[in-house]
């Protein structure tokens, strides 16, 4: 080969003259990758350490409320009659204008234990005798979850099943990204349009006196979790091994009966934590909520009164409280709430999931 | 006979187990230096196992156990003090799938003389060029030495992972099947390379492809079942090998 | 026949559910798009609001959100890659520290974006900002309040599991044998790292960091009360300054402006700025992120 020969003609062979013998029989210590592990070692812990901090916090500042029993009742006189009870009172429609919640009708009664108030059906933080339950705060969560859920499952399942067992592969690659568009409008966008536009349709085709509550709050709650739930049940239905779809077609079953009896029954873990996902997602939800379902704290089982939902209540009290009083820790309170029922409902799907992908394998024999 | 040169790597009852499962067993070896030993075998014989022991790349793999021992120049490279990345410089190793750096053709030889501390441009444009000579690629390359090592053909890339591993100077250079995903062209363009590369180095060539071992080494090692059936000068391996099964194997009875 | 009537209908159900959604996405665009085109033209993108927010332009909340992202991408992308880093380079996945980083991850990405709220009001603005006041300023409040900086680290926060995804899935698709090959050259872990692995992730590092800007601009629940506000008269200039935002703004001013007639043009053209924001960055990271998993092939 020319070339090399040429090289060490001219001279060019400097370099390797001077060739130095790399020993390796003594272990070298390397400072910086030494210090390069650890430190990214330490700030990947940090990860952990932010997690605890936040679980930790919200817990914290919710106790208090445990604890105001004792300086609050120690004050406490028996004033004057009770006439705001329980159930009467509420069953008058509370008159709303949009988002803003009247007090008028607050009247003074007994002081009670701060605590034992979160279990009465009454939400009235502000007043002079406050009380903190929480009965209507989750009866309008669940209102707005269940009218969601009724309303974006089905959609969201039919529509993958289209997308997965019917769609021809053009038509697929065209439908998937323009759903998953829908997961990119952010909140305040959809309870912006709820707003505007729903709550007018909803109110000239249904005729009810609030015009925003349950109803038009949870079916912006359903268009937010459509995508979550849409994306989940087409994966768990293009997971399971297309030889099912192709034993059963190859029988002579339809499209639909085989989507149907054969790849729909293997799918469901899959499509139970899309749906449990989903749900997660409706609970946590803060601005559409405070967007479209009128802020009411009542009870009742009419979808189309105003709700006010966990996270709402969060949202829109938290600006105007004193720090540490019984108020924010009630709040913080409720955060901590949210924070378990979110948590518990990823691990349940997480769970059902799990399994799914290992009967998955297990079924490839 | 075989002690014309020195011996640059001597293997002493070498055994390894992945988990429980023996992958080689009681390798006795003398490599020796300047020369291109060949390692052939069938598949799962244990030989690219083999050759990996050698720069240590074996400990990137969980679940490992190690007996016996590798002497490189007189260290036994699995000693406990050993510092492995200065034994990877001494080292060197091609991989049957080319793998280039997704940097430019520069950049690639560069990499191994710029982590040795070497910046001044004009040293590295010397080492780049003399690297790129040696692996018969420079006229290729000379105009786009700035272009992605990816825009190379299959045997170019090999080559110029050839060049990268000459770049760091070491003193023997581990060959897993460099040829095997590469054309009849390439694959002689390589095989020549590897008769010019052995004056200055030490070259271990793995090889399913007897023909090849055949041609290009001194020395062929015969692996089956992780045991080194037979080990002598290649001549000998190919016209009269002392064991049947070495006999079996070349002639094409199985394999 | 009776099973084809019944496929047809079938089909026909899912098919036109597929169809509902879809309507539904070309709805709200639809409207935003002709309540909001009318009003957008380059004024009102670089005019402050003028006459109690009924006339004029969206320019501070534009800045805000802009300078709001930036802050928290700054505090989020560096920490989100190097632990991105360990759990894909260093983490060795039977580990406990592993497992529990990657719960710990998990568990932030589902956390609901209010609770997060809530986080940096009580320990931000009540823990840290309270004391940095009680040592520096002699208890006078300054960082005991909301502000830009609370804001944007409690967004950081909330979009660090997403960077912290999108990057390891980067470096993941860098084949084994490029390691290898640095490795079998003499080069050490980090270094393998730093010349290697960190310059082939970087389109990884990019999408992260998009995404995380885009979902940064959208949320309004974290910042509702740990620095956004809606009557500013200037823009912010120092890190203890509130800030406004689009997300923010709009909220505010479809709830509770007094006149809402006045302010409906001004609110379509706020949300249809935020949507082409929001939908421009997904777009540039999802095709980046196609990019990257093209190469992994």
């Amino acid at each position: 080969m020319r070339d090399t020969q040429e090289i060490e003609k001219s001279g060019n062979k400097v370099i390797y003259s001077e060739k130095v013998v790399v020993s390796f029989n003594k272990k070298k210590f390397r400072f910086s990758d030494w210090f390069a592990e650890k430190a990214i070692k330490a700030v990947a812990f940090l990860s952990i350490a932010i997690v605890i901090l936040i679980f930790v916090f919200v817990f914290r500042e919710a106790f208090p409320i445990f604890r105001m029993d004792k300086s609050e009742s120690a004050s406490g006189e028996l004033l004057v009659q009770e006439s705001y009870a329980g159930d009467e009172a509420l069953n008058e429609p509370v008159k709303t204008t949009d988002n803003q919640v009247d007090n008028s009708n607050k009247v003074q009664a007994t002081v009670v234990k701060p605590s034992s108030t979160l279990f009465s059906k009454t939400w009235m933080p502000v007043s002079d005798n406050p009380r903190y339950g929480l009965w209507p705060l989750f009866l309008g969560t669940l209102k707005v979850t269940v009218i969601a859920l009724l309303f974006a499952a089905p959609v969201s399942i039919l529509a993958a099943i289209y997308t997965a067992m019917f769609a021809k592969p053009r038509v697929r690659e065209v439908i998937k990204p323009v759903i998953e568009l829908l997961a990119g409008f952010p909140s305040v966008v959809i309870g912006f349009f709820a707003l505007m536009v729903l709550a007018t349709v909803f109110q000239d085709i249904f005729g009810y006196a609030s015009r925003l509550n349950a109803f038009v709050g949870g079916i912006a709650m359903g268009l937010a979790a459509i995508p979550i739930i849409y994306t989940l049940t087409e994966d768990a239905l293009t997971a399971v091994p297309k030889t099912y779809t192709e034993a059963s077609l190859g029988i002579g079953a339809s499209r639909r009966q085989t989507a149907f009896y054969v790849v729909l029954p293997a799918a469901v873990p899959g499509i139970f934590a899309a749906v449990v996902l989903g749900t997660g997602r409706i609970f946590g939800e803060t601005m559409i909520a405070l967007m479209a379902t009128g802020n009411a704290a009542m009870i009742s089982m009419n979808p189309f009164e105003s709700v006010r939902t966990l996270s709402a209540t969060i949202g829109a009290e938290m600006a105007e409280v004193v720090f540490g009083d019984t108020h924010y820790s009630v709040l913080f309170l409720i955060g901590s709430l949210l924070f378990i029922f979110t948590f518990a409902l990823n691990a349940l799907a997480e769970f059902y999931f799990k399994n799914m992908v290992i009967r998955r394998y297990q079924s490839k024999k | 006979m075989l002690y014309m040169n020195n011996i640059k790597v001597k293997v002493n009852n070498l055994t390894l187990h992945y988990g429980i499962n023996p992958a080689l067993k009681n390798i006795d070896m003398e490599i020796p230096e300047k020369m291109v030993t060949a390692l052939i075998g069938p598949s799962g014989c244990g030989k690219t196992t083999f050759l990996r022991t050698l720069n240590r790349m074996n400990d990137l793999i969980d679940n490992i156990k190690i007996e016996g021992e590798v002497i490189v120049d007189g260290l036994n490279i699995y000693n406990k003090d050993i510092d492995v990345v200065n034994l990877r410089k001494r080292v060197g190793m091609i991989f049957q799938k080319s793998n280039p750096f997704a940097k430019s053709v520069y950049d690639n030889v560069a990499f191994g003389p710029r982590i040795n501390g070497i910046s001044q441009r004009s040293k590295l444009d010397e080492i780049v060029e003399y690297s790129l000579k040696q692996a018969a690629i420079w006229d290729e390359v000379k105009g786009r030495l700035h272009n992605s090592a990816l825009s190379l053909s299959g045997g170019q890339q090999q080559r110029l992972c050839i060049a990268r591993t000459l770049a760091v100077n070491p003193d023997i250079i581990l060959m897993d099947e460099p040829a095997s995903a590469l054309d009849p062209i390439s694959t002689a363009k390589i095989e020549e390379l590897i008769h010019e590369l052995k004056q200055q180095y030490t070259i271990i060539i793995v090889t399913h492809n007897m023909q090849q071992a055949a041609r290009t080494s001194d020395f062929t090692a015969f692996f089956y079942l992780g045991e080194l059936v037979e080990f002598n000068r290649t001549e000998i391996i190919f016209e009269n090998p002392a064991k049947k099964q070495t006999e079996d194997y070349v002639s094409g009875r199985f394999g | 026949m009776d099973r084809k009537i019944k496929d047809k209908i079938v089909e026909s159900l899912t098919g036109i559910s597929v169809l509902l959604i879809i309507f539904i996405i070309v709805s709200i665009l639809a409207i935003t798009i002709v309540g909001g085109w009318p009003n957008l033209n380059w004024a009102f993108l670089s005019e402050f609001p003028k006459d109690g927010m009924t006339k004029g332009g969206i320019f501070p909340a534009i800045v805000g959100t802009a300078v709001m992202t930036l802050i928290m991408a700054v505090a989020a992308v560096p920490f989100g890659v190097i632990t991105a880093i360990y759990l894909a380079e260093y983490a060795s996945e039977s580990s406990i520290l592993a497992k529990t980083i990657r719960f710990a991850v998990k568990t932030l990405a589902v956390v609901p974006s209010i609770i997060f709220g809530l986080f940096g009001l009580g320990f931000f603005i009540g823990f840290i900002g309270k004391n940095i006041d009680l040592i520096l300023n002699g208890g006078e409040l300054k960082w005991g309040q909301p502000n830009i900086l609370w804001a944007s680290l409690t967004m950081a926060l909330l979009t660090l599991p997403v960077v912290i995804v999108s990057v390891e899935e980067a470096i993941r698709t860098i084949p084994k044998d490029m390691r290898e090959a640095s490795l079998a050259l003499g080069a050490t872990k980090w270094q393998t790292i730093k010349k290697v692995v960190i310059p082939g992730s970087v389109s990884g590092i990019l999408t992260g960091t998009i995404l995380a800007v885009s979902r940064g601009a959208g949320e309004v629940a974290p910042i509702l009360f740990t620095g956004a506000a809606y009557f500013l008269s200037d823009l912010p200039h120092k890190l203890s300054d509130q800030f406004m935002s689009l997300g923010y703004h709009i909220y505010i001013m479809s709830t509770q402006s007094s006149n809402v007639d006045a302010t409906l043009p001004i609110q379509f053209a706020t949300t249809l700025v935020l949507l082409l924001l929001t939908f421009s960055l997904n777009g540039i990271a999802v095709t980046l992120r196609y990019r990257i998993r093209k190469r992994a092939r």
